[in-house]
């Protein structure tokens, strides 16, 4: 290759030098793609900030520590208490008794009745109520699980350390000595706390007891409300907004106002309900109806927005097709084009029911506080009428509490609540899976 | 006014008279009568936008599904005019089946595409005869050796041309009087094409089969009646043969010699 013809040839070659333009060209890709990780790994970096607080302030709160005695009570002893005036305090004795001689000749003044009461509280009634139940244990060894004071619990867990503990007349110094001889010792420990997960609220001043059960039915049975009236009925208007209506003013009015009421915040939507359901209707305070009929009424907007969407987004040749065989308009949108948005209708409802599971403040307005969820619903019926609370409601009072338990609690309630949302979602995109089809 | 359904070529199965179609503002049709014989394949041709879809979608009655879509004039089906108000549109359609110009198979299996007309119009007496009429509108389509194996799997699965095919069945199936064919050949590939002018030879025997087609030689190698449409106006329509070799107008003499289209 020589000549003129060959240095224009090489000037067009594909391996000739990159010019300018080219290398800017290059850049800007390079630079945009900089972004985009650099975009991501920033999103991905406060996804795991989040989840490794949320994980570390609320794995404590699924752990309680727990004194576990061991001792005998024979009759005597037995008849004798229960001679007594004040009967647990007898109780609360033999297992002073009992703790003494364990700890044995341990230095640090030994264990007294008041020592054990900053430890243990009150446990004496527990003892008394198993001793009268099971008379036939008399003289046997029992053992005994007894939940320590959330003190004594924060101590084990790290949350309170002898330097906060200087002036506090809950626990004195003298009883972390005793704890840590009983740690030693084997009498007190940690184990998996089941309370938390099937417990109901507590009072302000026995955390230890507090558990987020009762107000996970709350949740439960509002989502249950939810779905059966928000997915019908949005998905109903939804269908005949985009089917069946009649292009006028009046639905173009509706239309805009749909998705107005998408984007009202939540109290409104609360002092609505406060207003409506409970002082016009009379329906029951702190009710999981009146709260999943709140919840309904902000999750409609989502789900009739979503499921026009995914029916406009099935290709109008299979409406045709099902028109020009003889189908009438509703067959064609019930045997054909309502199957083919589903998945779209899932994903739509799925997003708007884990908005309503995570809200707060309209349930806030309604009565449905956290101090509410004092047990379990005693029928099915009942869980939507007898008052309750919900998870980010009990969440809510949890972390306005004053003792650091709660604020522990109130992490143990976050994780609670994702592993909820994570099942409500996987339930979601089994079925997503199951009505997809390709066209 | 029961017309008399002897097969004597000549009787009229459809006859338009003065049809007008309006989109909104737009004249999409301009006054087209004419008359449309039973058991022949009648061809629709023309440039785009000239019409004849939208004519062709007269005569089911799909233009109702466009809201801004008005037609007036009268459209006689055996003598009934279709657009009388105590039609049912539903049950025009069962007896003028549609084929569309990209195949359009439900997302269902090759035996439920099938069955949905007759399931919808309770044709069938049970299972058994159910699955009669799967296979004689599949025989008819001329698709049941290739498909008789896998009546279960998913229509969408077939290719383009068979696709076509089970449409043409699914509309079979309804054992309809009438077929309009909307283009059906323009998505496919040329053994595809065939397969369905093939097709059409046979059905003629049976239907009165309009097809809108932009291929004036498939227009001449299948029909038996052209009609020639030019911007809404029916130009001219006659024997096929007639149109293609004779024409009396000017304007189809220019588009069948390419110089408009």
């Amino acid at each position: 290759m020589t000549g003129p013809g060959a240095s224009q040839a090489a000037e067009r070659s594909l391996f000739s030098g990159v010019d300018a333009r080219m290398r800017r060209r290059r850049a800007a890709e390079r630079r945009f793609r900089a972004f985009g990780i650099a975009a991501v790994c920033v999103g991905l970096a406060f996804l795991a900030i989040l989840a490794a607080s949320i994980v570390r302030s609320g794995i404590p709160a699924f752990s309680r520590a727990v004194m576990e005695v061991e001792f005998s009570l024979n009759r005597q002893g037995y008849e004798a208490a229960e001679k007594e005036l004040f009967k647990t305090k007898a109780y609360e004795r033999l297992l002073v008794e009992f703790l003494a001689r364990e700890l044995g000749d341990l230095g640090g003044g030994g264990i007294d009745a008041a020592a054990l009461k900053r430890i243990v509280g009150k446990p004496g009634a527990a003892i008394r109520e198993h001793y009268r139940a099971n008379e036939d244990t008399l003289g046997a060894p029992v053992a005994f699980r007894l939940a320590v004071s959330s003190r004594v619990d924060g101590y084990l867990k790290g949350r309170v350390s002898r330097e906060t503990l200087q002036d506090s007349r809950f626990l004195k110094l003298s009883d972390l000595d005793l704890v840590d001889a009983l740690r030693e010792r084997g009498i007190v420990g940690s184990e998996f706390s089941w309370t938390f997960l099937t417990g109901a609220d507590s009072a302000v001043d026995n955390p230890t007891a507090a558990g987020v059960g009762a107000s996970v039915a709350g949740s439960l049975f509002m989502m249950i409300v939810v779905l059966g009236l928000s997915l019908p009925v949005g998905v109903a208007a939804a269908i005949f907004l985009e089917e069946f209506a009649q292009q006028n003013r009046f639905v173009d009015l509706i239309e805009v106002n749909i998705s107005n009421l998408a984007a009202v915040p939540s109290i409104v939507f609360g002092i609505l309900g406060l207003a409506v359901f409970i002082q016009f209707m009379h329906l029951p305070q702190s009710a999981p109806l009146v709260g999943g009929l709140v919840l309904t009424l902000m999750t409609l907007p989502t789900i009739i927005i979503s499921t026009r969407a995914s029916l406009r987004a099935v290709p109008p040749s299979i409406r045709w097709a099902a028109l020009g065989l003889g189908a009438s308009h509703m067959q064609a949108v019930f045997h054909h084009v309502l199957p083919l948005a589903m998945p779209g209708i899932l994903t739509g409802t799925i997003i708007g029911l884990a908005r309503a599971l995570g809200e707060t403040a309209p349930l806030l307005l309604i009565g449905m506080v956290g101090l509410v969820a004092r047990g379990y619903p005693e029928t099915f019926l009942g869980g939507f009428t007898e008052p309750n609370s919900a998870m980010p409601a009990q969440i809510y009072s949890w972390s306005t509490r004053a003792d650091p338990a709660f604020y522990e609690k109130a992490w143990g309630g976050i994780i609670v609540l994702l592993a909820f949302l994570m099942c409500m979602n996987a339930a979601a995109v089994i079925l997503r899976h199951r009505f997809e089809r390709r066209w | 006014m029961q017309a008399n359904t002897d097969a004597s070529g000549g009787k009229a199965k459809f006859s338009v008279g003065s049809v007008d179609v309006h989109y909104g503002a737009d004249h999409a049709i301009k006054d087209v009568s004419i008359d449309i014989e039973d058991k022949t394949v009648t061809a629709l041709i023309g440039p785009s936008g000239c019409g004849k879809s939208t004519f062709l979608r007269c005569l089911n009655r799909m233009n109702d599904t466009i809201a801004e879509c008005r037609v007036d004039g009268s459209v006689l089906l055996d003598g009934e005019d279709i657009y009388d108000r105590r039609v049912d549109p539903v049950q025009l359609r069962a007896r003028v089946g549609m084929v569309f110009q990209k195949p359009n198979p439900f997302p269902k299996s090759i035996y439920d595409n099938v069955a949905y007309g007759p399931r919808i119009h309770g044709l069938a007496g049970g299972k058994e005869d159910l699955d009669a009429i799967v296979e004689r509108s599949l025989r008819r389509a001329a698709m049941w050796d290739e498909v008789k194996d896998r009546l279960g799997a998913p229509g969408l699965g077939l290719s383009g041309g068979q696709q076509q095919r089970l449409c043409i069945a699914r509309a079979i199936a309804n054992e309809p009087e009438v077929l309009l064919m909307d283009e059906p050949c323009s998505a496919l590939d040329p053994i595809a094409t065939s397969q369905i002018e093939d097709l059409m030879d046979e059905l003629r025997s049976r239907y009165c089969v309009v097809i809108v087609t932009h291929s004036m030689q498939q227009a001449a190698r299948v029909s038996e009646h052209t009609a020639f449409f030019h911007l809404g106006n029916l130009v001219e329509c006659g024997e096929t043969g007639q149109i293609f070799t004779n024409p009396r107008d000017e304007r189809t003499e220019s588009y069948i010699t390419g110089r408009i289209g």
